[in-house]
């Protein structure tokens, strides 16, 4: 069931025009930006299918760059997005793809600053919803509806038992967990969807354990 | 409570005599782990959202490219002329559909029902009839419930995003979406609902997403039109006791596999229909200064 709840379907509470090209893009942007964890001081938005088709009319440009600077979906700064950007010094690109997508709806974002950078490929589902499927070149599924965080941690024994462990103390339910890898023995990467909130400390806590890389929130 | 058909949703309904939205609200409540305060003040907001839309929408409104607006406002003073073919009510419901979607495209805040392109059938069929029937506040959240149970088993079984399914994906699922909790609202029961949902998603069957320029303007604002209407002709002909030959869960699946024979160019490309005449794609040249 992609579509959980009855707020999936009447909402989400939006500017328009499009709840896939606009809303959704937008939440795809967020993303980009909670991944980072800050303001990204760029970005080149790469744009698939539809989205490449369509995205001037749509305004998903405008609603990628607001999600860039934190906006949600029903926030009207939305429509001056490129204009603050622009103001905040942040430099975007946006390249058309001619590639065919898996899903008509698809941008990969790459953001970053000077020393750091994330890469995401986001689609957007349809009536607002998105679903993140690869962040920094690992393949992942995630609703959007639940709060989630991505650990990065050195492929070693022990890490995924760690990280449940904090959770597990702070009487925190994970809902849905995803482990994923490029090579054996290389950097892994944890996405876990929990029931509750993870503050701020518990991710400090986290990316205290030994072998862990990077925390970020990716949904709250 | 939980149901993935609408099969299962109606004898979920008949099996503990209740209404399809209290189902929907008893789901939302599980699933989500949420109290039903919780989940009724939500709607209660969405609610708000839809008839700020309106009221602005009815005020005039025109997008930044100019291609729509206005035309809510140029049906109301035709309905307050007195002197309409297909009568009040409908001719109200199409004008507070389009009044919606008037200002989604001019980039103004609504409530996505299923999406933002086809966010005007719902309310718009809701605050039209809403002055035949007096309805209570309650009664209404209750309409976008039911609503909303029958566009979560369209979005779990096919779609409802022009770009995958075309316009019947949109405006065919909104449309049902309405017809269904019109039929709850007037006091039919659960299985007039699906055959009235089931009867409107039929006569959409079909209907390309091709949005000149790419626009969420043309056609979509008088599709939600449309869409408001033939919300109204399913939800009577449910009342009426007619029924749909062939079943809601099948009207559904069918509506899946012709969004899949669609070809790309009218899944919102603006490749193709109306975005392909001469005539939009000089409205494209006009806007974008290109071909």
């Amino acid at each position: 069931m992609k579509f959980r709840s009855v707020f999936d379907i009447i909402g989400p509470v939006m500017i328009g025009p499009s709840s896939s090209h606009t809303a959704g893009a937008a939440r795809i942007g967020k993303v980009a930006r909670s991944l980072l964890g800050r303001e990204p001081e760029w970005a080149e938005v790469h744009l698939y299918g539809s989205f490449a088709e369509t995205y001037r009319g749509h305004g998903t440009d405008v609603a990628i760059v607001g999600g860039l600077l934190g906006f949600d979906t029903h926030d009207e700064r939305i429509i001056s997005s490129l204009r603050l950007a622009k103001e905040a010094g942040m430099d975007v690109r946006f390249i058309v793809e001619k590639e065919i997508p898996d899903h008509p709806n698809t941008a990969k974002i790459i953001a970053g600053s000077k020393d750091e950078q994330v890469e995401i490929v986001g689609v957007s589902i349809g009536g607002g919803k998105i679903e993140v499927t690869e962040i920094n070149g690992f393949r992942l599924k995630l609703t959007g509806q639940h709060p989630a965080i991505v650990v990065l941690n050195n492929d070693r024994f022990g890490c995924i038992a760690n990280v449940a462990g904090v959770l597990a103390e702070h009487e925190i339910n994970i809902g849905h967990m995803e482990v994923s890898r490029k090579e054996k023995g290389k950097t892994a990467l944890m996405v876990l969807e929990t029931d509750e909130n993870v503050s701020e400390e518990i991710l400090q806590e986290i990316a205290g354990l030994p072998d862990i890389l990077h925390v970020a929130r990716i949904v709250d | 409570m939980l149901f993935r058909t609408v099969k299962e949703l109606v004898e979920l309904a008949e099996k503990e005599n209740k209404k399809i939205s209290e189902i929907m609200i008893e789901r939302e409540m599980l699933v989500m782990n949420k109290s039903r305060e919780e989940v009724i003040a939500q709607m209660d907001k969405n609610l708000q959202v839809m008839e700020e839309a309106v009221a602005k929408g009815l005020k005039g409104v025109t997008s930044v490219t100019g291609l729509t607006g206005g035309d809510a406002v140029r049906l109301q003073e035709y309905i307050a002329k007195g002197d309409t073919l297909s009568g009040t009510l409908l001719l109200d419901a199409v004008s507070k559909a389009m009044a919606t979607n008037e200002v989604n495209a001019a980039m103004g805040r609504i409530c996505a029902t299923p999406t933002a392109g086809s966010a005007g059938v719902v309310p718009g069929t809701l605050f039209a009839v809403k002055n035949k029937l007096n309805p209570t506040r309650m009664q209404m959240i209750e309409y976008l419930f039911t609503a909303g149970a029958f566009g979560y088993v369209i979005a779990n079984n096919a779609f409802i995003a022009g770009a995958t399914g075309g316009c019947q994906a949109e405006i065919g699922s909104a449309s049902g979406m309405a017809a269904a909790a019109l039929v709850e609202l007037c006091g039919g029961t659960p299985r007039q609902s699906a055959h009235a949902m089931a009867i409107t998603l039929k006569n959409m069957l079909g209907l390309v997403c091709d949005p000149v320029a790419g626009l969420v303007e043309v056609p979509c604002v008088k599709r939600n039109a449309m869409g408001a209407a033939n919300a109204l002709l399913g939800a009577d002909m449910a009342l009426a006791g007619i029924e749909s030959r062939i079943p809601c869960d099948e009207v559904i699946e069918a509506m899946y596999r012709v969004g899949q024979m669609m070809p790309t160019a009218l899944k919102e490309t603006a490749q193709g229909g109306l975005a392909a005449t001469p005539t939009g794609r000089r409205l494209a040249r006009e806007i974008f200064g290109e071909g």
